[in-house]
């Protein structure tokens, strides 16, 4: 069995399975900091699919893409953790 | 040899990213969830970009994900600690079966300034004590 088969077989369905997981918990949870964790959750799962596609297709330019998620997945976490905060005092 | 050695890190990695969306889906609260996410991806995250560092070998692509796994590193805790403070100053639904809650009455609801232990217990806060701190 070679390396990419063993990651089309094996790797990707894990990271599979864990997306589907986290998405449903996305669309289900029953508060808004539910939802921006497993949006952060999801963002950093992406990292992984990419770095695993970068080993698949032999580009290592791909991991600049998982460097960007993962800014990307900081910024976001952070904002919405400070409009949560804003939005309560808004409502006081 | 070298294939070997990815398949374990790539294989270890991935399950812990299945071992933490499980726990994603199951708990059963928005602390024990953040609690999780951030310990565990960090772990599995880093095993993932760590094989693909084997993988090539070459000096570029060793410093990125290096690199990126630093950030990954100090910055998950950072945004998990700011969305789980901001979900308990919302006053977001708690586990009934929670039985230590010792942020309970710690912070103050207007000027969200923490207090620390002498607040719930027979001492009183000093009357300066809003004014020394950094966040009014």
């Amino acid at each position: 069995m070679t390396l990419v088969e063993y990651y089309q077989y094996v790797v990707i369905p894990i990271l599979g399975i864990s997306v589907i997981l986290v998405f449903i918990r996305f669309l289900k949870g029953p508060s808004l900091a539910d939802r921006v964790i497993s949006l952060d959750m999801l963002i950093l799962m992406a990292i992984g699919i990419v770095v695993i596609y970068s080993i698949i297709y032999d580009q290592s330019t791909f991991l600049d893409i998982a460097m960007l998620f993962a800014l990307i997945a900081f910024l976001g976490t952070v904002a919405f953790a400070y409009y949560l905060e804003e939005r309560r005092k808004r409502n006081e | 040899m070298n294939e070997l050695i990815i398949m374990v890190l790539s294989t270890i990695g991935s399950l812990f990213v299945l071992s933490t969306s499980v726990a994603m889906f199951r708990k059963r609260d928005v602390y024990l969830r953040i609690n999780v996410t951030t310990k565990t991806a960090t772990l599995g995250l880093g095993l993932l970009l760590a094989s693909a560092a084997i993988f090539f070998q070459e000096y570029s692509v060793t410093t990125r994900v290096l690199a990126t796994i630093i950030f990954i590193i100090l910055t998950a805790p950072i945004g998990g600690h700011m969305l789980a403070r901001a979900a308990y100053l919302n006053k977001t639904k708690k586990w009934e079966g929670m039985k230590i809650d010792d942020l309970a009455g710690q912070y103050d609801p207007k000027s969200k300034v923490l207090y620390s232990e002498k607040k719930n217990t027979s001492f009183e806060p000093p009357v300066d004590y809003d004014k020394n701190s950094p966040q009014t």
